[in-house]
This record gives C-alpha cells, structure tokens and sequence, in this order.
C-alpha cells in the first residue's frame, strides 16, 4: 500500500501571512490538529501544530482579541524544518518514520507542491482496515510452526470450503519463537466444519484465543 | 384483549437449509410441544403467519435480490450465479422455494405487528423470525430476507411509531442495525459476544448511528466466557437506560438463544437465568413506556433440543403473566422427544449447578463488560446531563 492510497486530499491550508488567531479558530472550527502553510503557488513552506501553538501561546488568546500573541504571524511561529514524504511511499516506511521521529503528522509533496497530509489518526485508521470486519465475518486463530508451505496448508482447507478470506495476519507467538499464530477473517457464521478440518490436519486452532482460558 | 398471541404455521418450517443445518426450525415444533404440554399454549392463542407480499420485502431489500432469491429457489441458478448475493454458500446455501419460506417468516413477523398495533392482543411473537444478519442486497449469516428491518419499516410506515428494537442474541444485530443507522425514530440496542472472533465482527460500542440517528444505535459487546451475572447486570442496566432515554411507543424484542454455554456456535457462558430474566424485564419496561406494546421474534440458538425449547417457552409464559415454569420438564414432553436428540435432555427448566468448570479469568472479565457497559452509555450520560 503506498502512501497516495490513503493520504487526504482535501487540505486545509494558511498563509504565512495568516495570525496565530486564525489558525486558532480554523483547528478549533474544523476539529483539525495540523494545518499545513503554503505560499501563493502552494509551496509547501511550515507546518503549524497544535502543540506549536501550545507552546506559543495560550487558548484563552482566542476570547483576548486585544492580546498580543493572537495578532502574532504565522511564520513566526511555524515549523520550518520539515519532515515530508512522497506519494509513492510505502505506509509501512512512513509508519517507522512516525514512530522514530515522534511526529503525528507528514505532508506529504511532489515537485515542491503540497498534494496530501497523512496523520496518525489516518495511519491507525489504515491499521483498523486491515485488522477489522468492514464485512460480516468470523475469525480464527491459529498456532503454526514456522516452516515454509503452512499457510498454503491452511488455506487449501478454507479453499475446500468455499469460504472467503477476507484478510490474513501472521504474527509471532509471544510464547515460544519457532510457532507463529495466523489470524484469518472469513466470510462465514458457521467455521465449526473449517475448524474441524484444521483440526484434523492436527492444526492447532486458538478460537477464540485468551490467554488462561482453554476451551 | 388477549395477552398475548403466538404466531405460527408449518410452512414456516419450509425454511430449511439441509438436515445437517445449524439453522433447524425443528426448534419450532419442540417449543410449542413443550408450551401445550404445560398448558401454557392452546390453538385458540395461535394466529397463522402469511406471505409478505413482495411490496412488503421490498421495504427493506433490493427488488433485484428478491428476483434472485425467487429464482434461486425455483433451481434456475447456480451458486455461482449467486455467491454475490450471499446465497449458496456453505452458511447460507440455496433450497426448493427459499423466496415463499422466507417470506412466510417475514409475514409471521407482520401478523405479530398487526396483532398488537390493532390492539388483538397487548404482546405477540412469531419465533420462526428474528433473522437480523440479512441485508439489503445480500444474504448472510443463515438470513435471507430480515423480518425484523422489513417489520420496522412497516410499523414506521403504517403506523408511524417510534420503535425501540433489543437483539440479545449472541451474534451482533449488524442486519437491523444498517437499516435504521441514521433514521432517529427507530433505536437498535444490540447485546452480543464481541465481535474479535465471532461473526459478523461488527458491533462495536463506537457504532452509535450516523446523520440524524446519531445516538440511536447501541451496542453492548461482552467477552467470550461471559456468565449470567455479567451479562444480566449489562442487560439490566443496558434496556433500562436506553428505555428512559428513548421512550418508544413499541418494543420489539430479537430473542437468539445462543448465548447458552451448551451453544455450539458461541463463547459466552449464559444458562437458562438469563433466558427467564430477559424477556421479564422486556415485559415490565413494555407496560411502563408502551402501555404493553411488544413484539418478539426468536433469532439465533443452535443446540435445538437442551437450550432452545426452554428458552423460548419463557417469553410466551412471561407474556401471559403465568409464574416462570419451574421443576421437572413434562414427562410425555422428555419421552417423546430423548429419542430424536443426540445429546441428552435436561428434564428440568432450571440447568444442572454447576453446568460448567468455572471460569479462571472470571473477575477480569466482569470489570471489562462493566467498563464497556459504562463506555455504552456514555452517549446518554452525556445527554442526561445537558438537560
């Protein structure tokens, strides 16, 4: 998945030229966190945040319109030593840069032109599309050893049933490193007859899997 | 008026999968056995169900699909022709006449209405509906055509009532729950076994509705291994406060009897307490806020002959105002039917104590339904507190 994929679009942008008031008003307006500044050509240029304003100023400059912080410039106050990503990047490579760098927030830019914004919030969003039900399904877990052709193994007998996977994880198990458990979402209310064929293929079916509890 | 009346007809039992099924209407026929019985139920308290009319369907469900799913049924379609449509596939796959079975569920469901909404009888239920997986477009679940959004529509449209609608089966209501997600004159509350493993999934606490039914839609996730007292205790507290703060004119009451621990298809722990309790509560909330008005479907229950018959006999008795049956089943009822099961039955209504090794985590379990409970409801906290 690349970054294009799930970047917004819609942006909304400042001016250096705006007052910390008005990107005040605009966060508060539009419940937003992070408002990118351009120039006239859309040059990306700084980056306000909330905890630039935080640090800047304080909320109550709203209501004090006589305040001297509130009439302060943009440009004053922005980010100027961006961090940025491009469109063609993978989610994967901009998640590691948000956790690295601390950051909640990447413009994202082609040929020096703001085209997108990705935000923390879009990245677990992106994380709950991979790992949730957005179509009616049932889950099951299971613990593999770590060895090549186990999950065409375990697939053939989802194939078997007709049944739909909708998305498949693999992970680790926190419990012993030569075993990994293999998270499959699929399109059925019944998977008593998929477990009991997985079972049978002496696959060791987790379902559902808390730890402490066997069933 | 009647207290209550039953809605039933055998060509309801032409909704049949295959005999190896989870989905077995049989429930039906072992139910009403058990309620005449205990002379709880005589022909003169059944009304018949009758086919929804196309028009009727169409309430809830794409012209499209119910043209699929009659010609499905007359065996002029392959699964593969199909699969698009949720139909012939292994959970829902196609059957002879599978349009006029499912419509004499939805129509069942529509004679309940009309029997309480023409002031027939204070409550009604028709237990052959309660399909609440099935939507618009698209089978799912084991549910074809969803008697309940169809019977929403209906009471909305030919009556105009604000209804409140309560699935306490242990699959999430996801069906009912779409139909009416921004409509602010219908409230679903769904109680179910958390969507991490179970179908569909969906069912969230944050699913709360959307445009103008923001607000309308609750959901109540509770952990596999959840017990009796834990889930009585959201139950209790759930209907209670959306009842309160909804104030329909109609109750109407999804009652899957899945949730049992004997339940093959489930995780959660309930035994046959919660299913003598819920539809008590149901009763009492309809005469305070409706003046009696409630209508109940069956939905979900899958171990056919220790849970279900029990189960649903409860919400008949309950309707009628008799005590909750207690002691010994009928002995004809055991007899006659100890030789078709393949387990063995539980001769009395109360479920043996113990009926399970307990549960190791169990506290744990029951601080986390309590902290969702609280998260539920924090919509109407919220509300409460501006006004």
């Amino acid at each position: 998945m690349i970054v294009e994929e799930i970047m917004k679009t819609t942006l909304i942008t400042l001016l250096p030229s705006n007052t910390v008031k008005e990107a005040l008003q605009l966060m508060k307006d539009q419940q937003i966190r992070h408002i990118p500044i351009v120039d006239k050509n859309q040059k990306l240029v700084g980056l306000v945040t909330s905890n630039t304003l935080k640090n800047n100023v304080s909320w109550n400059a709203l209501e004090d319109t006589k305040s001297f912080v509130s009439e302060k410039l943009i440009e004053d106050i922005m980010i100027k030593d961006l961090i940025t990503a491009h469109p063609l990047d993978f989610v994967e490579e901009i998640a590691l840069t948000f956790y690295e760098m601390k950051i909640s927030c990447l413009p994202i830019v082609t040929g020096g032109q703001l085209v997108g914004l990705v935000t923390a919030s879009d990245l677990l969003y992106t994380y709950i599309e991979l790992t949730g039900a957005n179509k009616p399904s049932s889950k099951i877990d299971i613990r593999v050893e770590d060895r090549p052709g186990i999950l065409s193994d375990i697939l053939f007998v989802f194939k078997k049933h007709k049944a739909n996977v909708l998305s498949v994880l693999l992970f680790p198990d926190s419990k012993n490193e030569n075993y990994k458990i293999v998270t499959i979402r699929v399109q059925i209310l019944n998977p008593l007859s998929i477990i009991k064929d997985l079972k049978k293929e002496k696959f060791d079916v987790l379902w559902p899997n808390l730890p402490g509890i066997t069933q | 008026m009647k207290n209550a009346l039953f809605v039933y007809s055998p060509e309801q039992l032409g909704y049949k999968f295959s005999e190896s099924h989870p989905f077995n209407h049989k429930r039906l026929i072992l139910t009403m056995d058990l309620l005449k019985k205990i002379n709880a139920l005589n022909d003169e308290d059944i009304i018949p169900a009758r086919m929804a009319t196309d028009e009727e369907i169409a309430l809830a469900h794409d012209k499209k699909y119910i043209e699929i799913v009659k010609q499905a049924g007359k065996g002029l379609l392959t699964p593969e022709q199909t699969v698009n449509y949720g139909i012939g596939t292994e959970d829902t796959p196609i059957f002879h006449n599978m349009h006029e079975a499912s419509s004499m569920l939805v129509g069942g469901t529509l004679q309940a209405v009309d029997a309480v909404m023409q002031g027939k009888s204070k409550h009604a239920v028709n237990l052959g509906g309660g399909l609440h997986h099935g939507f618009h477009g698209r089978a799912s679940g084991f549910c074809i055509y969803n008697d309940s959004s169809v019977a929403i529509h209906y009471l909305r449209k030919k009556y105009n009532v604000r209804v409140l609608y309560i699935d306490t089966d242990a699959h999430h209501g996801d069906g009912v729950q779409w139909s009416f997600y921004d409509d602010p004159n219908v409230c679903t509350l769904s109680i179910h076994e958390t969507g991490r493993y179970l179908f569909p999934g969906t069912g969230n606490v944050t699913e709360r509705g959307s445009g103008q039914g923001y607000g309308t839609t609750f959901n109540f996730p509770i952990d596999a291994f959840t017990e009796d007292e834990s889930f009585l205790m959201v139950y209790e507290q759930a209907i209670r406060e959306v009842f309160e703060f909804f104030k329909p004119d109609v109750v109407f009451t999804q009652n899957g009897a899945d949730a049992h621990y004997f339940d093959p298809l489930t995780h959660l722990y309930g035994t046959m307490n919660i299913y003598r309790e819920i539809p008590k509560l149901a009763h009492k909330l309809a005469h305070e806020y409706c003046d009696g008005r409630w209508i109940a479907v069956g939905g979900g229950g899958y171990d056919i002959w220790r849970v279900v018959p029990r189960a649903w006999s409860y919400i008949w008795t309950e309707m009628n105002d008799f005590p909750s049956p207690t002691g010994p089943l009928p002995k004809d009822w055991l007899e006659q039917w100890q030789n078709e099961s393949p387990v063995p039955l539980i001769p009395n209504w109360e479920d043996p104590n113990p009926l399970y090794e307990p549960i190791p985590r169990k506290a744990e379990i029951e601080e986390k339904n309590a902290q969702m409970l609280q998260k539920a409801l924090h919509f109407i906290h919220g509300e409460m507190k501006k006004n």
